[in-house]
């Protein structure tokens, strides 16, 4: 498939005009193990006749996902790439896989840096408030404390908890789930990313905050090196990337320009 | 699929990926790296620990304040039981007896609590480290520490009770300090390695609770192990007073009690617990270390 609309915006990125890749996934399996799925039944009996069983050859209590099969693609500088595909398809994982954080089975992700999920959630404690959890998310994402109070101000005035009152002395539990949305993609899109990656960030927060942050991921793209995109909305899709990648249980059906894939898809899913 | 450009058509993915200097993705650093990457993310690991401890008591209506009373009814309940029903005491005087109790079950706590964390610090956190970048120590590390600052509360009560059976403050308390330090560098291991083998097996932290216990009851925490087992072999005694949770606890309870001198202690007692302390910390932290690549998977 040819993709002229990422050979454009590469060439601009790239002065020599040669591509210079971030990410290579070379054929990337993915499988989860599932303690105790197996087996059908939850009970005690169950989990007992499990064990024991579990001497003939593979073990039984144990039932394996294969999540991601055998997925090869080469991503570049400059580029805003996003993933599309049913819900389950893998796109999640092979995300995970891309930063490091899910061991492939099989095949290898070779990456330029560090590439990081836009995702600070796991870190946030709802008992902590917006303020301490400001300083959390940063640090677990690797900022200094120096960092993290320069752009203290403006991840506040970003998410804009302050506008009805002074909610970010509060604790997180008491915000309202677009708030509190609104509060975690502030805090994870403080950091400057070389490979960046960002999964249904974009469906929360009202009409107002939305544009705010698809602006803030064209800056992001613009410092990052490569901007990976998981979003079931096509129009976030189509405003902010240039090539996807259409997933479909755990294979790549299509990589190509986005207009092109995306009337695949939509032909496909009938929308 | 995309066609690579004309210049480096033809090269394997791992010819390209070697030709710009790419590598693979969440590979193991090496030891030392890895001790420089865990010394970047202090800031982390302090304002973690500090953030559970803070969060453990934010539903309650008292907050902050069970910090100390859950250390002060701990040490009731035992004095309770062990002091006046069981008087399990055994000739020592009450006022040595006492604090004797209530430091052995604040300092075994320590240990106690920081295992049982560390069981849980991978395996409760997938989520944190199915999201983030960090060395994964950072965690049972983190944990460790959360249980460093609820000692510090216990420690407060402990004072109290300390002097208000005459044992008051003096130049050995300084002591502490040291003890504590080892204690705490012993825990730190320990828990590496038990974050490790609670991440392949999370049943561990139901069976943890026995075993803990176990020790608790074989460490002298409510009773003087010499006294107690005086017409047994000695060597029983020695294996039990050389144990890391008794070596601490002596420590301790050698640096704030009047009345508990070295004939209580077994010799080379701060030797012990160096060792101790040393053996736990780099066995523990090079074990967790080699499954670095691994966390986080299913």
């Amino acid at each position: 498939m040819a993709d002229q609309t990422t050979d454009d915006v590469t060439a601009t990125a790239a002065a020599d005009g040669a591509r210079i890749p971030t990410v290579i996934a070379d054929d990337v399996h993915i499988v989860y193990r599932v303690n105790g799925g197996g087996g059908g039944k939850g009970s005690a009996t169950a989990a007992l006749s499990r064990i024991l069983r579990r001497e003939k050859g593979e073990s039984r209590g144990v039932r394996k996902v294969h999540a991601v099969r055998g997925v090869s693609f080469t991503a570049y500088r400059g580029e805003a790439i996003g993933l599309i595909g049913t819900n389950g398809s893998g796109k999640s994982t092979l995300l995970r896989a891309i930063a490091g954080l899910l061991p492939t089975e099989k095949g290898k992700v070779y990456t330029d840096g560090q590439p990081s999920l836009l995702g600070v959630n796991a870190a946030l404690m709802g008992d902590l408030t917006g303020e301490r959890n400001v300083i959390l998310g940063g640090l677990a994402m690797g900022m200094s404390r120096e960092e993290i109070r320069e752009r203290y101000q403006d991840i506040v005035d970003f998410s804009g908890i302050n506008e009805k009152g002074d909610f970010i002395t509060l604790p997180m539990r008491t915000y309202s789930s677009g708030m509190g949305a609104r509060l975690r993609f502030a805090i994870a899109a403080a950091k400057n990313h070389d490979v960046l990656m960002i999964d249904e960030a974009l469906a929360t927060g009202d009409r107002k905050f939305q544009i705010r942050s698809e602006q803030r991921i064209r800056e992001l793209r613009k410092e990052a090196g490569t901007v990976f995109l998981v979003s079931h909305s096509n129009k976030s899709i189509r405003d902010t990337c240039d090539r996807v990648l259409w997933l479909e249980k755990g294979e790549l059906l299509m990589d190509g320009p986005t207009d092109e894939v995306l009337r695949a898809y939509e032909k496909e899913t009938g929308r | 699929m995309t066609a690579p450009p004309s210049a480096d058509a033809g090269l394997s993915p791992a010819e390209l990926a070697a030709k710009y200097g790419l590598s693979v993705s969440g590979a193991r650093p090496g030891l030392a790296e890895y001790v420089r990457q865990l010394w970047g993310r202090r800031h982390f690991i302090l304002a973690f620990s500090q953030a559970k401890l803070t969060a453990q008591y934010s539903q309650a209506k008292l907050g902050q304040l069970w910090q100390v009373a859950t250390p002060l009814l701990n040490a009731a309940v035992y004095f309770l039981i062990f002091g006046l029903i069981l008087n399990a005491g055994r000739g020592m005087e009450k006022d040595i007896y006492i604090p004797f109790l209530v430091t052995g079950v604040f300092v075994f706590m320590f240990t106690q609590t920081s295992v049982m964390s560390g069981v849980r610090a991978i395996s409760g956190n997938l989520g944190l480290v199915r999201a983030l970048h960090f060395p994964r120590a950072s965690l049972p590390i983190s944990f460790a520490l959360q249980q460093l600052q609820q000692l510090m509360f216990s420690m407060i009560v402990l004072f109290v009770i300390a002097a208000a059976f005459g044992s008051y403050p003096s130049l050995s308390w300084l002591l502490i300090l040291p003890a504590l330090a080892l204690q705490f560098v012993f825990n730190v291991g320990l828990s590496l390695i038990m974050a490790r083998l609670g991440s392949k097996t999370p049943d561990l932290a139901q069976l943890m609770p026995f075993v803990m216990r176990t020790w608790m009851y074989g460490s002298g925490v409510m009773f003087s192990i010499p006294i107690m087992l005086q017409d047994k072999p000695a060597w029983i005694a020695d294996v039990l007073m050389y144990n890391p949770a008794a070596i601490y606890m002596d420590l301790i309870r050698f640096a704030l009690i009047d009345g508990y001198g070295s004939e209580y202690l077994p010799s080379h007692v701060w030797l012990a617990g160096l060792l101790w302390a040393v053996l736990a910390g780099a066995a523990g932290f090079v074990y967790f270390w080699k499954a670095e690549e691994r966390y986080g998977r299913g």
